[in-house]
């Protein structure tokens, strides 16, 4: 039921730690926990080296897509608790970038959700990657992979 | 009416916002696009018949067939690509 957009860096215990506290109904949590990788290995890029990348976003517009996304989630899944916190801004390979977390009370629907969420959040929240590469800045392409993982979601809509 | 523009559409067009009063005509975003064209050579690339942008009304997606009446905010962009 939390969504955060935010510049810093972001603790993964603590964040899990706030989420259940108090809620004994959670029998299960999923998580995913977003990283800068190193080397760019989508085809056709496999030579340039990321060094840094920024993440533009759409301040106003983003929570309330992101907002939308958990609303959704919570109408497909009995879940007790939901976080989603985005990180903007200049990051290095390593850094963490976003994290989705789900409380459940069985693991069935916090996998699942969690699994939604990041596919939906890729495509449908107002986020852009510009890259740091030795040839310079390039804005990152969308990725029919990505828009697959999220479009396998629309068969299961009630 | 604010219009905005985000990641490389930014660049293209030359600047980040601006504000226009399009004529009564304009009704929709795809109007309102075919208008802003005609702007300057970055609007007419960046927002070209075929480019992959989309759209957003008051800060929620649109597409294209939307009408903009009373709309305050709309922005322009390409795919998305976070997470």
């Amino acid at each position: 039921m939390t969504v955060r957009v935010q510049e810093g860096d972001f603790d993964v215990g603590a964040e899990l730690d706030g989420l259940t506290a108090g809620n004994k109904k959670i029998g299960g949590l999923a998580v995913f926990v977003g990283l800068v990788r190193e080397m760019h290995v989508r085809e056709g890029y496999h030579k340039d080296r990321v060094d840094a990348l920024t993440l533009e976003h759409y301040p106003g517009m983003t929570e309330k897509a992101l907002e939308d996304i958990e609303a959704e989630a919570r109408k497909r899944w009995p879940l007790e608790a939901t976080l989603i916190v985005h990180r903007h801004g200049r990051m290095e390979p390593g850094e963490r970038i976003v994290m989705v977390a789900v409380g459940s009370p069985h693991r069935e629907a916090a996998f699942e959700a969690c699994e939604f969420l990041v596919d939906w959040l890729k495509t449908r929240a107002p986020f852009w990657k510009l890259e740091e590469t030795p040839a310079g800045e390039k804005w990152v392409g969308a990725h029919t992979g990505d828009n697959q993982a999220a479009a396998r979601w629309e068969k299961k809509k009630a | 009416m604010k219009i905005r523009y985000f990641a490389w559409m930014k660049r293209t067009v030359g600047v980040p916002e601006e504000e226009v009063s399009p004529p009564a005509d304009v009704r929709t975003v795809g109007d309102l696009v075919t208008w802003l064209r005609a702007r300057s050579p970055g609007h007419a690339e960046a927002l070209a018949e075929g480019a992959a942008f989309g759209a957003a009304v008051d800060q929620r997606t649109a597409t294209f067939d939307v009408v903009l009446a009373g709309a305050r905010e709309v922005a322009f962009f390409p795919p998305f690509t976070g997470g």
